[in-house]
């Protein structure tokens, strides 16, 4: 249980150099990772920010808030700061705190480029930001920028989109080269690829996920940002192009982003059950196997999210069935957290109740997108709020929550202070209550017609749509529970010890509480 | 895989990184290459309704009289594109292998030469892989003078594999304002007007 | 504590089953968007008897093998067997779901020849229906006004669901529809029918119903299309086949007579306060969107009106504008959707009103020049 204390050496957090410059010079894994994890919650906090205006627009039908115009600018800029912002640093934090402490390195491969790769990323932000206050605001197409709203008929902000979009696609592979090369060199010694926790291999195939589509990415935004002002016509029918060759450029990138977002999720939850179990995981090799098959996988499915663009029935059939078929490796690790479960001793600490609240679910969204894989439905389901309820299951309960529970468990590793479990619990109880209550009617008002990212709406639609801006409300607030608890561990709370946590395995619980400065200088044996 | 640790990177890092490195800039290119690679594949398999750019081969088939099928024409214009732009019918009946002509329709009604390009659809697409075009004004940009109206021509027959169950094909035609992007020999071809 | 969720979710399970609900996806009306909502129900089923068996499992689990009730950890990790079989049974389940959902996709590739067809055009920020093989074609706006999307009354009962002029289409008859766009993406959705196709520029697509009962259908544009993509409504009419032919002829004839009419009276001049009225109602009606009602538009989005060159100086690239419209803007040709008269009447208003006071008049003849000549 939490409450457990254990007798460790409890130096200050900060023994390394002090002051701005430290942080903006260093090269260590673990001040890197505490950068991400600030970023990303900043982000996730501005980015929640939008979603709470897109809420209260449409707590009620008719235009109270803010006009149309603005509600694009919201729904875009809210996707892409989710998206590019808050999950994805979240996870390259984690993946720098813990990945050299898993392995037993001393660190990432390539310290320096580390540093770069976070500290390009503000400014991507601050520009994609800055761009909502020039003139005629900022991109207003969705995250998805679908050409040619995105290009011909977009605002001039839109060059601003495209530079932070590189920007960020830069600081991604930057961070998936370093996380490539610290694992394939750094491990310690005995230390083989099968016997890395899930946390690192999902990670490991994270990596090259990145490294193979946010290229695809930034080809895609160059051709928008040509098509716009250089005068090609890569996506303008007027010039021998094609706009749905946008779609599918864009879904060739973005649904393996979709895996990027989730498969280290799977990771965190494939240390966390076992620990909370005092039970291995159940089949470790399979759930290896599974996460590549996802990730091979996931380079076949793309047209799924174009079902409605015209295409052959042929197409159709081919991805529908391979989306269909993904189902079965994700299945598999469903499964083998439950077999974890089974006849283990559990106790249920924080961390372990986000990662039981993720394999729920996480499990519904993964339904609703079985739904979704079957064509002739997702003719009535594309772009309706049956889709925006499938996606925030799978990103707000799945990864969000996984990165909460990673935080939960880790953060006596991180701050050697045991965080304050009443607090955590409240955290806890109103953002698993308030999430269901934001996401889980949206699937209705979807089915029922109503369309995504609309400011307003017919008034069939008043009542859910009031049920889920309270729920949008409530968890916003929930979260200012989990700042509250992260600055009051890191600055006080009962001492952790070194393992904190009776039933967790790997490297890092073998460090002291919080972990020195330099951990692994000299390398661990791994048996 | 127990190699020996070490706080220094290892010599192999940079071959690690180089073929990431690689691998990205493979990946960026590979993100351009889909474009003519799906373009190929339109070609090939009539995805979206595209047809082909150039001319084919006059039709040497066999008319098939046992079965017709209804070609219908659609005409629109792009915004901003001023023309007078139709097809003499809305549509025709046609034995696969056999060739027509249809007359396409245009005039200018503004005070100033321009050149348009239409750019051609097919419904249902895959009808498209099998509508022959061995002559059209949709290949090229056309030109056009001040207040002048003209009739392009467009030669097509549809080949005898078109499968049984497309009975109705519909050729569409959105015709843009080029004026600006005009090639050079186009406006050379307008220039006596001048 | 954790049960409280689950029983909440199996509460809000029969509820979205119960047919016809507000909270489902309707059945529709044709044989197509049956066997699409039988199809979503059976899919939904299986989820939920899936669901019930892992989140059964586990809560059991986490019920009976929790250390607080002195539950000693068992040690096994891996079961070749089990895992097999958690690999294969899964894979027949979706092969069992592939045969059903194969089948209602092939259905909706009916390949017989459709008796009606029309054409489909989005455009920023309605629907263009053009009968084909038949002279009518017309612009589908939005009904809805101005003041109950403001809150300055209340809202009707089809908010956000009425068009000025919706599509008619006859009852047991294979309709077809070819959909494309004039600017941007959007797609073209009516629930009831299962119908959903984006409308891709330059692009022609393809879809089809086969409505059984008369009725108003209502949808709405379903891809984000720019600043008013909520606000473009798909009502569909669907009357019995000679009902809808008398209406087809009655449409002919009337906008034959139109046309005539328009003719007719381009020799008549209209004074200032007749234009400034109408183009009043006019603008309103279709400028004010993007230019706003004081005309002074969205600074770097749609331009203002007020003071600038071509209001005060250009009447001719006034005209021409908004007859032919500016490619590559949401600026669209407005020749086909507004009468001569009333071209003529909005140029008059844009060009007296907000202080721009040039005391320009224009007449249908003067539009005449630009659109027929």
């Amino acid at each position: 249980m939490s409450t457990v204390v254990g007798e460790m050496d409890h130096h200050d957090h900060h023994h390394a150099p002090t002051g701005i410059s430290r942080w903006l010079f260093t090269t260590n894994h673990k001040d890197i990772g505490s950068l991400y994890l600030w970023f990303s919650f900043i982000m996730f906090l501005v980015g929640g920010s939008m979603a709470m205006v897109i809420r209260a627009e449409l707590f009620q039908p008719g235009l109270q808030l803010v006009d149309p115009h603005f509600f694009n600018q919201m729904t875009t800029v809210h996707g892409l700061i989710m998206v590019f912002g808050a999950v994805m640093p979240a996870f390259t934090g984690l993946a720098n705190w813990m990945i050299p402490m898993m392995i037993g390195a001393p660190d990432m491969a390539l310290p320096r480029m580390n540093n770069w790769s976070f500290w390009i990323l503000p400014f991507a932000f601050a520009i994609l930001l800055a761009s909502l206050f020039m003139e005629g605001g900022g991109p207003a197409f969705g995250w998805t920028f679908y050409a040619p709203l995105s290009t011909t008929y977009s605002g001039d902000s839109t060059a601003l989109f495209v530079f932070s979009v590189h920007i960020m696609g830069i600081s991604s592979i930057m961070g998936a080269i370093n996380v490539i090369v610290t694992i394939m060199n750094m491990r310690a010694p005995g230390m083989t690829y099968m016997k890395m926790p899930l946390f690192v291999w999902t990670w490991f195939i994270t990596a090259f996920l990145l490294i193979a589509v946010m290229p695809v990415l930034a080809g895609a935004v160059t051709m928008v940002l040509t098509d716009k002002y250089f005068g090609t016509s890569f996506f303008d029918a007027a010039g021998g192009g094609d706009p749905v060759m946008f779609q599918h450029i864009f879904w060739f990138f973005g649904h393996p982003e979709v895996y990027i977002m989730i498969l280290p999720s799977f990771g965190i939850i494939s240390a966390i059950i076992p620990a909370f179990s005092r039970k291995k995981l159940f089949g470790y090799a399979s759930m290896v196997y599974a996460t590549a098959a996802i990730a091979g996988l996931s380079f076949l499915v793309w047209a799924h999210h174009m079902f409605t663009t015209g295409m052959p029935v042929a197409a159709e059939l081919f991805f529908m069935y391979c989306t269909m078929l993904i189902s079965v490796p994700t299945g598999v690790k469903v499964f083998n957290w439950v077999a974890t479960m089974w006849r283990g001793s559990m106790t249920f600490e924080v961390p372990m109740l986000f990662a039981l609240a993720f394999v729920i679910l996480f499990t519904i969204g993964g339904f609703s997108g079985l739904m979704l894989a079957i064509t002739p439905i997702d003719f009535q389901y594309h772009d309706t709020y049956f889709v925006v309820a499938h996606f925030h299951y799978v990103l707000v309960s799945g990864a969000i929550f996984s990165i909460m529970a990673a935080a939960y468990y880790w953060l006596p590793k991180w701050t050697g202070h045991m965080y304050d479990t009443t607090l955590a619990r409240w955290h806890f109880w109103t953002s698993l209550i308030s999430v269901n209550v934001l996401f889980f009617p949206m699937h209705f008002a979807g089915l029922a017609g109503m369309p995504r990212r609309i400011p307003d709406y017919a008034v069939q639609f008043a009542d859910i749509n009031q049920i889920v801006s309270i729920g949008g409300f409530a968890f916003g607030l929930s979260q200012l529970i989990f700042l509250w608890v992260v600055i009051k561990c890191v600055r006080t709370g009962e001492k952790a010890p070194a393992k904190p946590w009776e039933g967790a395995e790997g490297l890092e619980w073998t460090v002291p509480s919080p972990a020195p400065y330099h951990t692994f200088e000299t390398p661990p044996k791994v048996d | 895989m127990s190699e020996a640790p070490q706080t220094e990177p290892r010599p192999d890092n940079g071959r690690i990184i180089r073929r990431l490195l690689l691998t990205v800039a493979g990946m960026f290119a590979f993100g351009f290459a889909l474009v003519p690679l799906y373009e190929a594949f339109c070609d090939l398999t009539g995805f979206n309704g595209r047809t082909r750019n150039e001319a084919a081969a006059v039709s040497t088939h066999q008319v098939d009289t046992s079965r017709t099928v209804n070609v219908q024409f659609i005409t629109r214009n792009a915004q901003g594109m001023p023309w007078d732009f139709k097809a003499e019918m809305n549509s025709v009946r046609v034995h696969p292998g056999e060739t027509r002509v249809v007359n396409f329709l245009a005039s200018n009604p503004t005070g100033s030469n321009m050149v348009a390009q239409a750019i051609p659809s097919v419904a249902p697409g895959e009808a498209a892989l099998y509508l022959n075009k061995t002559e059209c004004f949709c290949f090229n940009q056309q030109p056009l003078q001040a207040g002048a109206d003209t009739a392009m021509p467009m030669q097509f027959y549809l080949d005898p594999d078109i499968p049984e169950h497309i009975h109705t094909l519909t050729l569409s035609y959105t015709l843009y304002d080029m004026t600006a992007n005009a090639t050079p020999d186009v406006l050379a071809q307008m220039a006596p007007a001048n | 504590m954790r049960t409280r969720l689950i029983t909440a979710l199996a509460a809000g399970l029969p509820l979205a089953a119960s047919a016809q609900s507000q909270l489902n996806l309707t059945q529709g009306v044709t044989e197509v968007s049956n066997r699409v909502y039988d199809l979503h129900m059976t899919i939904f089923y299986i989820c939920c008897v899936i669901g019930a068996i892992v989140f059964g499992a586990m809560f059991y689990s986490m019920w009976r093998h929790r250390k607080s009730k002195g539950y000693k950890p068992a040690s096994f990790h891996e079961n070749v067997k089990v895992e097999i079989a958690w690999t294969v049974i899964p894979f027949l389940i979706l092969v069992g779901m592939a045969i059903p959902a194969t089948s209602t996709l092939l259905a909706m590739e009916d390949t017989s020849e459709a008796d009606v067809t029309v054409l489909v055009t989005g455009s920023q920020w309605k629907w263009h229906y053009k009968y084909l093989d038949r002279d009518v074609e017309y612009f589908s706006l939005l009904a809805t006004p101005r003041q109950q999307i403001e809150n300055r009354l209340d809202k009707g009962e089809n908010y956000l669901l009425e068009v000025d002029r919706p599509l008619v289409i006859p009852t047991d008859t294979k309709v077809r529809f070819l959909i494309t766009s004039d600017d941007v993406i959007h797609s073209w959705w009516v629930p009831d029918f299962a119908v959903k196709k984006d409308a891709n520029p330059g692009f022609i697509n393809e879809a089809w119903t086969k409505v059984d009962e008369p009725g108003i259908y209502r949808g709405q544009c379903a891809e984000l299309c720019g600043k008013d993509h909520g606000f473009m409504p798909v009502v569909v009419i669907a009357k019995e086949p000679a009902e809808y032919q008398a209406w087809l002829d009655e449409q002919e004839r009337m906008q034959r007579e139109a046309k005539a009419e328009e003719q007719r009276l381009l020799a008549m001049s209209m004074s200032m306060d007749e234009l400034m009225e109408l183009g009043e109602r006019v603008y309103l009606g279709n400028c004010a969107a993007c230019h706003q009602p004081n005309g002074q538009g969205i600074p770097g989005v749609f331009p203002s009106l007020v003071g600038t060159e071509m209001m005060l100086n250009d009447i001719n690239g006034h005209i021409d504008i908004v007859v032919n419209g500016k490619n590559g803007t949401a600026m669209q040709s407005f020749k086909n959707m507004l009468s001569l008269r009333e071209i003529a009447a909005v140029v008059t208003y844009e060009r007296n009103a907000w202080g721009n006071n040039t005391g320009d008049m224009v007449q249908a003849a003067d539009v005449n020049a630009y659109v027929n000549e």
